[in-house]
């Protein structure tokens, strides 16, 4: 190919990264060039968005603490049993993967809504579902867990096989053998998996919304009380986002740090 | 439980196992004497590794038994199982399997965790000084060369005092300059453990370096069980001979005058043994027992074998060249370079083989 061929292609592709680019940066930097950064700041200050961070922080860690209690361990047998109907229970598990968000909201009402026997079994127990902080959780760790439990299916499956036989000639239980090899040997991966989980977990709106509703203080987390302020005061719906952009940005940063160079991938 | 033990593998390792690997049916018997080293030889796919497992406590056969001292650690008909973690034996794997997020010195107190908290770092640090990695013991694994690998993996294996020890292709990953090395100290390493050693290896020369005795396998059998030297001597089976080393020759045996049998090669020519049964036989020859002449003549006079053969490669290994022959079936034989110059081997040429009776076996086939 001639020398002028090549300068023509190679500046068809600068010309289709810059539209990507300028097409996916633009909004965001929008967030913050809307208003002048004092004004976002102030918003802040505002009762319902410290309200609507306090309760995204604490309904996250509570639903990834969940995540990774019950996922690592099951991940954990899925990535190392080949018992018969694993496709399945794999298959089944990344269902609300692909659900969309609204739907998970009204299965999680079919099943431990207020009207069903789960729902008022909990309820009996003391642990208030629908309408309530705890219908969050639940929400939440239903749509994030998928991203993790496959990250980390797929983590555990890379782990050298002879390097669990190896530590259980060196007198460590199975257990042990998971804690000290199998969980390190696969970090990078859970790492990963878990920054997916987070990213879904704090940006979760729809099922949320339909299964736990939008009540500050109690049901509103950050997203929701982005759409319930972006009619009447676009300001302080800007200020939640940006607050959102950092966050998500920051979880990014931390993966890439842990992972190297290419973090979400796989 | 004790962490200075005393080794109750005094009394060796004693191992039945049957059972199904694939296409394989595995069915061994064997045992190890405290302090001896058996090397389990044979091509990959015979099941050696397995063996290993099984005595590890990794592979559970469908019936078996392991027992190491008074201890048993398998027992299919008594249903015991102990778990591998329970069993104590030493195991070094074929790549190593150190652990990449550990540094060399956890990596061998990892097996120190029922040692008190205080003294498992000096534990392993003076371990892997005694295999002269104490400058290399706060590296990770993945910095360090293959031979300090094999190193660190071995003192990892050892760390426990084990009361067997496993050791699968232990020099196979390593380059063939570090090997030789590897291999001396390895040697003196097993001398020094006194507890029963299994080694497995696809390297005939590799198990008569290390191994006490050798245990030929092939297609999950034992075929044959003696020293180095006694199975190149008399190998049972064409395929043990081969495995050792040797050339093999097919052709009909019949009994000859004096004792002697005689042996009809297939593609011509005859040679003469001391011993052996009429049949269909396999003749047998080390390469280096085979001395080459010009034609018409003949190498040495004790020698009653001799056939015309071709010369098809000349190959320089070291200060020996080995020459592959046509007889027609073919024959190596193996000579120094000078008398190979003073022959002036060269591809195409004819040559006279020689070789004693008494070097050539006849086994049946």
């Amino acid at each position: 190919m001639s020398g002028a061929g090549r300068g023509w292609f190679a500046v068809a592709l600068a010309v289709a990264l810059g539209a990507v680019l300028t097409f996916l940066t633009l909004p965001i930097v929008a967030i913050f060039l809307q208003q002048p950064p004092r004004d976002l700041i102030a918003a802040l200050g505002e009762d319902g968005a410290l309200d609507a961070l306090w309760l995204s922080l604490q309904t996250t860690a509570t639903a990834l603490a969940l995540i990774l209690l019950a996922g690592t361990p099951a991940a954990y047998l899925l990535a190392t049993h080949h018992f018969r109907g694993r496709a399945a229970v794999i298959t089944l598990i990344e269902l609300p993967l692909v659900l969309p968000p609204a739907v998970a909201g009204i299965a999680l009402l079919a099943a431990v809504g207020p009207a069903t026997l789960l729902g008022r079994a909990a309820a009996d127990a003391g642990l208030e579902l629908s309408l309530a902080t705890a219908g969050v959780v639940v929400a939440l760790t239903f749509v994030a867990a998928p991203f993790y439990l496959r990250q980390a299916v797929s983590a555990f499956e890379a782990v050298d096989p002879t390097l669990l036989d190896a530590s259980r000639t060196l007198g460590a239980s199975p257990a042990r053998t998971w804690w000290r090899v199998a969980i390190p040997t696969a970090l990078p991966g859970l790492v990963a998996g878990t920054a997916l989980a987070l990213g879904r977990a704090l940006g979760e709106f729809g099922a949320t919304l339909m299964f736990a509703g939008s009540f500050q203080g109690v049901t509103q987390t950050v997203p929701l009380a982005i759409y319930d302020r972006f009619a009447t005061d676009f300001t302080a719906a800007l200020a939640l986002s940006a607050v959102l952009v950092a966050v998500s940005a920051g979880i990014l940063l931390s993966v890439k740090l842990v992972r190297g160079p290419d973090p979400l991938r796989g | 439980m004790s962490t200075e033990p005393t080794p109750s593998g005094a009394t060796g390792l004693r191992v039945e196992a049957r059972t199904r690997l694939g296409d394989v049916a595995l069915e061994i018997a064997l045992s190890v004497g405290a302090g001896e080293c058996l090397a389990l030889a044979g091509p990959s796919g015979a099941g050696k590794t397995s063996v290993l497992r099984t005595v590890a406590g990794l592979l559970r056969p469908e019936a078996g038994r392991v027992t190491c001292g008074d201890e048993v650690w398998l027992d299919t008909a008594a249903g015991v199982d102990r778990a591998p973690e329970r069993r104590r034996c030493g195991y070094l794997f074929q790549e190593y399997a150190l652990f990449g997020h550990l540094s060399a010195w956890r990596n061998v107190a990892y097996g120190l965790h029922e040692a008190p908290q205080g003294e498992r770092e000096p534990r392993a640090r003076a371990l892997l000084e005694r295999f002269g990695l104490a400058q290399r013991a706060d590296a990770r694994p993945g910095t360090l060369s293959g031979g300090e690998r094999q190193r660190v993996a071995l003192a990892r294996a050892l760390a426990r005092r084990p009361y067997a020890l496993l050791l699968d292709e232990p020099l196979s990953a390593l380059d063939a300059r570090t090997r030789a090395a590897a291999a001396r100290e390895l040697g003196g390493v097993l001398r020094d453990t006194g507890v029963p050693v299994l080694l497995v290896t696809h390297d005939f020369a590799e198990a008569a370096l290390l191994g006490d005795r050798v245990a030929i396998m092939d297609g999950g059998r034992l075929l044959q069980e003696g020293t180095a030297s006694a199975l190149a001597a008399r190998p049972a089976s064409a395929f043990v001979a081969d495995f050792t080393g040797a050339v093999v020759l097919t052709g009909e045996a019949r009994h000859g005058p004096d004792g002697v049998t005689v042996v009809a090669l297939d593609g011509g020519g005859e040679v003469t043994a001391l011993e052996g049964d009429a049949g269909p036989a396999a003749v047998s020859v080390y390469p280096w027992e085979i001395a080459l002449a010009r034609p018409g003549e003949t190498a040495h006079d004790s020698a009653r074998n001799h056939l015309d053969v071709e010369v098809l490669s000349v190959t320089a290994v070291g200060t020996r060249v080995r020459v592959g022959l046509a007889a027609p079936q073919p024959l190596t034989a193996e000579l120094s370079e000078a008398s190979a110059r003073a022959l002036g081997l060269e591809r195409g040429g004819r040559a006279v083989a020689s070789f004693k009776a008494a070097a050539t076996r006849v086994l049946p086939r």
